[in-house]
This record gives structure tokens, C-alpha cells and sequence, in this order.
């Protein structure tokens, strides 16, 4: 175990707290596993080893468990996961073309992060929003109804340095580490923060009140 | 014509439709405190004749399912909400979560009071941040104002919630590879039976349900059986979020009785885009066969949907206009498939994996004659044969695109090539200078 003494330490009380959840330990495994990415970055061998520790399990089951999950990272990831959605509904509404777009604009494919280590590119599945297609998600953070300008910006503003916005969400994206703490299960207190009302979520209701209908009835 | 009818959706434009003050505003938790007040018996006998149904796909009957349980022994028993949400296509619970959290945290407490379980577990997917953001809140709000925790509104009545967060597969929204993930296990679905109701969470008696599901309860208890049955079709009751997606001038959420049509929706959502004719749609996502302009006035309720020949699962309508290639479309969804396949059964593994080699060589053009018939047979020898429905709802927009649209498929072998413009089907203008389509990933 390489964690400093510092970091091992928050780990482990940041461990008991998840632990705390369940009534049995090995449930708190997959929040721990984001645990670990929030201090590495990706699922590291410590990580692994630290996991298996803390649930009592060797390495290899820890290993078995977190390459099922495509959430969970072999290799260092960029600071900003970008993922574009390219399943069917998605793709054909202009899904495709803004992935070729990002890619090319990258230098990267799938699954791979710009030599900066800013980016990391996926091309992703159906992540329930396809009333706002084409979806694209940085660091699971909704980036709704995208065109190949809008996205290439976004990428832009990532690599130059920028903060970016989803369109519907918090007021910023948190960088990968941070993202994955909150994934763990820890509230970063950004709850209440808003981008407003997406049209397509409140279409119906607007369209109700439109035939006559009010809350109270 | 029917009139939507928001229940669920009806706070979610209100300011800071997600915070617990808001939700009480709107009287939020009046609900809990008359369920509290009643027998657990007498609350699953109202949810049974409410004629409920589950809104994650299968359409169980949802106070039938808590009645399923067995009697009590003493020990502990669980109510785990599947909010896994990630059958392409459906994209409602999410969106309730989001603006309105607290109608699923005021379900979960009349459900596990109802089944007798003190700790219940909400399974999100890893992929929406801010919805695990806004659920954690709303948990901890509801803490904060005796609405879960000990002696809920002093009735006695104590409640944990765990709000979990999974980390990226499809498969675990199927209940069973669900509550193997949520033991931190590989995400692979079990043997049935035993059933979950009987050995589900660590093998203790469970009930899981879908999001909307849970978040119908409040209403129910709240207005009462006779208000739910007044909506809906004979044997599917109630209202529902049905979810207009593709090229349809205002995609979103509508909610409505069950039984509406999709040319009552149509009218609501303003049309095709541009006034296009209407091609192909799923009625229930994409594990569910696929529909066309003929099925404009089915009604979308589960009897109706089925007699038709699809499913009414999540109510996912996906609608693709004349613009969009459908072996393009099929092969995209094959992937996803062949990509989430879980690898636990080998007609589903191997299947899936074939089925999209020979899709993709027909869609790039270089498709025999054979490869339909191959398509058909390579279905039938998953249909019935998967270990869970994921491999049977594989084949479902296989089967159902072949027999609809066969001459698009022979077009593609006899053309060499896909007879259609991909840049006509998206929202904007692609690049002056368009690259092929990318390889498959
Ligand atoms: C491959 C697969 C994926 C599924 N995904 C979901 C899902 O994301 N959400 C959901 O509620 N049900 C999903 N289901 C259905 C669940 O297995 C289960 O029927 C449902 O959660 C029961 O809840 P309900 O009765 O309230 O609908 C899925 C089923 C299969 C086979
Ligand atoms: S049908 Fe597919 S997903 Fe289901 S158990 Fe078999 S391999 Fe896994
Ligand atoms: S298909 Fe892209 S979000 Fe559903």
C-alpha cells in the first residue's frame, strides 16, 4: 500500500462512512470503488488492494467486480469524462456526427484521453435523455440538445482551461475526482444549484394546463 | 380526445420543485401520515385494487407483488427501488427523481411501511451525478423533518433509506442482477425461482419496484383508489409518463391515462418535425417490437399494446421519421445489446455477438442474401432460450424490423451499400465535407 499516511487515514474514516450504510459490508463495494477513483483518478492497484481490505476480499474479487462496470477505470482518466451518446435514438438525431467531430477534433477514439490528460473521450449508451437528443454527458452532467458548434466548444473550454456548464444540472461540471466522490455517496452541497427548466420535461404539464387542467383538481 | 393528466409531473415547474418545502407546499407527506394511520394489510389491499401495474417494464401488478411476502418471521425484509433507468428509450424517471425527489422518498416510506421493511435501498445509475445529488438531499431532508429515520410522525415506525449508486451496465436494471450488484457482486441476473419476494436482498424477502411505481403510491393513498381506477383501461389503470422522443416537433414527457394513443400525443407534441410522415417507433423502448403509422390509434395501454403485437413496457416511444435508415437503426441497438449482454448465458452472449457481425456487414453493404434468414434463425435460437429477457428483447426489433421493412434490408444487399442519406435524419446540417460513418466502437 502506497496511500500516504494523511490519505490513508481520510480513506478509512471516508470507508467506515459507507460502510455504515449497509447492514452488510461487501454491499459497500461498488461506493468504495468510487471512493478509491476519487483519490486516483481510476481503480488502482491500491485502490483495489484497499477496497478488498475493507470488505474482506482478496484483489482478485475486487478485480472480478470492478471490470464488470464500465463506470469504473483501468487506466488514469482525463480530468473531464466526455461522453457522447451513440445509441439509435441518439445517433441518428446527429448523435454520430458529433462524435466523429470530437474525436477528430481530439486527436483521440473511444475510450482513449488527449495527451494533456484533460479529456477523456466515450462514445456512450442510452443515459435516459432522449428527449433531449443528442445527449452529451461531461462527467455525468447532462449536455443537452447538442450540435457539433455547441459540443466542439464545450471540448474547446475544457482543453483550454475552462469551466463548462451542463444545460441541465449544477452550475459547473466538478472535475472527475470530485464527481466520483459524490458518487461514493458524499454530498458536495451543490444540490440546489440549477440550470433552469429543460422544455421537454415540462412540455406536458404546460400542455396541460393549456386543455384546462390545474393542480388541484 | 384524452387530456393529460399530470400527477407526478404536476410540481415540476414549480421554483425549487426539488426541495422538501416545496413538495409539503404542495401537500407533500400528507400521504405518509395517512398511510401511518392505517393497517400495513389495508394499504397493500388499497394499492391491490388501485389495479397499479409496475411502470419498469413487466407491468406486475404492483399490490399483488407486496402481497407476495411471506409472513413475517422477525427478521429483516427490504424495499429496493430499481432506479437503474437505462432500457434506450426511456427517459422519465430520471426527470421525476430530479425535479420532484421527495414523491419517490414519501413512496419508499408508505411502501416499506406497507411491506414491513425498516430499510430500503434506492439503486440509481452511476451515470446522472446531479440526480444523486438531489436524492441524497432530499433523503436528508426528509430525516431532518421525521419523514424517514426513528418513529416516523410518532407512529412507532422506523425507517433507513440508502440512496446507492451503480457504476455503469444495463443489466442491472433487471431486478435480480440488480440485487446482486447492490451485495457488490457482478451485476448478473439469478435463477428464478426462488423469486425476490421469497429470497431477494440477502436473501431475505424483497420487493423491488420501478421509481414510478413507487412514486404512484402517495397518490394513491392520498386521493384514493376510486380517483386512480377513474383513469386508464379495464385492466390497466392510472396514469402514466409516456415519453415522446426523435423527430417529433415537442419530444418530452407527457403524462397520461393510460390507453391514450400515439395520435393524441401526436396532436399534443405539435406533429412530426417538419410535418414528415412518421416511419417506425417503439411503443416501450427498445426491447419491445416495433410499431408503425398503421398502430397510430392502438391504445397505449398493456392489453391493447400486446393484442397489437408489441409491448407497452416503459412507455418509451421513440419515433423515427422517412428520413431514417431502419437497419441502421436496428444494427445501433443490436450493438447495445451485444455491448450489455451480461455474458452469463450462452445463446445471448454468442447470439447477440453474431447478430451484430451480420448487421453491420448489411448495413456497410456487404451483405448476402443469406444473412437475412441467418438474422431470423440466429433470433430464434436466443428467443426463449436467454437466461432473462434481455436476450429476448434483443431480437424483438430484429424480428419485427425484418417483417416490416424486409425490402430495406434486401436494398442494402442488392445496392452494396445504405440507401440512405444519415445526415437527413439529424437535427442540423452535418459537415460540408462528410466523412464516412465512423467503425463501429
Ligand atoms: C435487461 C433488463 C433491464 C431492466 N431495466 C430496468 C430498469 O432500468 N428499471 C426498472 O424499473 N426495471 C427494469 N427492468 C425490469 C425489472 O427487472 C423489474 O421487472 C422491475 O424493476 C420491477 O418493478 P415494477 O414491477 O415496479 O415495474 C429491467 C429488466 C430487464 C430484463
Ligand atoms: S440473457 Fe444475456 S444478459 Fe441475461 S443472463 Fe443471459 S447473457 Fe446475461
Ligand atoms: S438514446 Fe441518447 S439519451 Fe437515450
Amino acid at each position: 500500500m502506497t496511500y500516504d499516511g494523511e490519505t490513508l487515514a481520510q480513506l478509512e474514516k471516508d470507508a467506515a462512512a459507507i460502510l455504515g450504510r449497509y447492514p452488510v459490508a461487501r454491499s459497500a463495494l461498488l461506493p468504495l470503488l468510487h471512493l478509491v477513483q476519487s483519490v486516483d483518478g481510476y481503480v488502482s492497484p491500491d485502490g483495489i488492494a484497499f477496497c478488498a481490505r475493507q470488505v474482506d476480499l482478496t484483489s482478485a474479487e475486487v478485480s472480478a467486480v470492478a471490470t464488470f462496470y464500465t463506470q469504473y477505470k483501468r487506466r488514469p482518466n482525463g480530468e473531464y469524462q466526455v461522453g457522447v451518446c451513440t445509441n439509435t435514438l441518439c445517433a441518428v438525431m446527429g448523435g454520430d456526427e458529433i462524435w466523429r467531430q470530437l474525436s477528430e477534433r481530439c486527436g483521440v477514439g473511444h475510450d482513449e484521453t488527449t495527451a494533456d490528460g484533460r479529456v477523456t473521450l466515450e462514445r456512450i449508451e442510452c443515459n435516459a435523455a432522449c428527449d433531449y437528443a443528442p445527449v452529451m454527458m461531461v462527467n455525468w452532467e447532462f449536455f443537452d440538445n447538442m450540435t457539433p458548434e455547441r459540443a466542439l466548444r464545450v471540448v474547446d473550454d475544457i482543453l483550454e482551461g475552462r469551466d463548462v456548464k451542463p444545460t441541465r444540472g449544477s452550475a459547473k461540471v466538478a472535475p472527475f475526482k470530485e464527481m466520483s466522490r459524490v458518487l461514493a455517496g458524499f454530498e458536495d452541497g451543490r444540490a440546489d444549484e440549477d440550470q433552469g427548466l429543460g422544455e421537454p420535461t415540462v412540455v406536458g404539464l404546460k400542455a396541460a394546463r393549456e386543455q384546462g387542467w390545474e393542480e388541484s383538481k | 380526445m384524452t387530456d393529460l393528466t399530470p400527477v407526478l409531473s404536476a410540481t415540476w415547474d414549480a421554483e425549487q420543485s426539488w426541495k422538501l418545502s416545496t413538495y409539503t407546499d404542495h401537500g407533500g407527506y400528507g400521504a405518509l401520515t395517512k398511510a401511518l394511520g392505517m393497517e400495513p394489510a389495508d394499504l397493500i389491499a388499497a394499492v391491490k385494487d388501485s389495479g397499479l401495474r409496475g411502470r419498469g417494464g413487466a407491468g406486475f401488478p404492483t399490490g399483488m407483488k407486496w402481497g407476495f411476502l411471506p409472513p413475517d418471521d422477525g427478521l429483516p425484509r427490504y424495499l429496493v427501488v430499481n432506479a437503474d433507468e437505462s432500457e434506450p428509450g426511456t427517459c422519465k424517471d430520471i426527470p421525476t427523481m430530479l425535479s420532484a425527489p421527495h414523491l419517490l422518498v414519501e413512496g419508499v416510506a408508505i411502501t416499506s411501511y406497507a411491506i414491513g421493511s425498516n430499510h430500503a435501498f434506492i439503486y440509481l445509475r452511476g451515470e446522472v451525478v446531479h440526480v444523486y445529488r438531489r436524492l441524497m438531499q432530499a433523503v436528508r431532508e426528509a430525516y431532518e423533518a421525521g419523514h424517514l429515520g426513528k418513529d416516523i410522525h410518532g407512529s412507532g415506525f422506523d425507517l433507513d433509506v440508502t440512496v446507492h449508486a451503480g457504476a455503469g451496465a444495463y443489466i442491472c436494471g433487471e431486478e435480480t442482477a440488480l440485487l446482486d450488484s447492490l451485495e457488490g457482486r457482478r451485476g448478473q441476473p439469478r435463477l428464478k425461482p426462488p423469486f425476490p419476494a421469497v429470497e431477494g436482498l440477502y436473501a431475505r424477502p424483497t420487493v423491488v419496484n420501478n421509481v414510478e411505481s413507487i412514486a404512484s403510491v402517495p397518490s394513491i393513498v392520498g386521493k384514493g383508489v376510486e380517483w386512480f381506477t377513474a383513469m386508464g383501461t379495464e385492466r390497466s389503470k392510472g396514469m402514466g409518463l409516456f415519453s415522446l422522443s426523435g423527430h417529433v416537433a415537442k419530444p418530452g414527457q407527457y403524462e397520461a391515462p393510460l390507453g391514450i394513443t400515439l395520435r393524441e400525443l401526436l396532436e399534443m407534441a405539435g406533429g412530426m418535425r417538419n410535418g414528415r410522415p412518421l416511419k417506425f417507433w417503439t411503443p416501450g423502448g427498445s426491447s419491445t417490437p416495433l410499431f408503425t403509422d398503421e398502430h397510430l390509434d392502438t391504445p397505449l395501454d398493456y392489453e391493447s399494446v400486446g393484442a397489437a403485437g408489441s409491448m407497452l413496457g416503459t412507455r418509451a416511444l421513440q419515433l423515427f421519421d422517412d428520413t431514417t435508415c431502419v437497419v441502421r437503426a436496428v444494427t445501433r441497438w443490436t450493438e447495445f445489446y451485444k455491448h450489455e449482454s451480461c455474458g452469463k448465458c450462452t445463446p445471448c452472449r454468442e447470439g447477440t455477438f453474431w447478430l451484430a457481425q451480420i448487421l453491420e456487414r448489411i448495413e456497410d453493404g456487404h451483405g448476402t442474401d443469406a444473412d437475412i434468414q441467418q438474422l431470423l434463425d440466429t433470433c430464434e435460437s436466443i428467443l426463449g432460450r436467454a437466461f432473462c429477457a434481455l436476450g429476448d428483447g434483443a431480437t424483438s426489433c430484429i424480428t419485427s424490423s425484418v417483417k416490416l421493412f424486409r425490402d430495406e434490408y434486401e436494398q442494402h444487399i442488392q445496392q452494396g451499400a445504405c440507401p440512405f442519406d444519415h445526415s437527413a435524419s439529424a437535427l442540423f446540417d452535418y459537415d460540408s465535407a462528410p466523412a464516412p460513418e465512423e467503425a463501429h466502437a
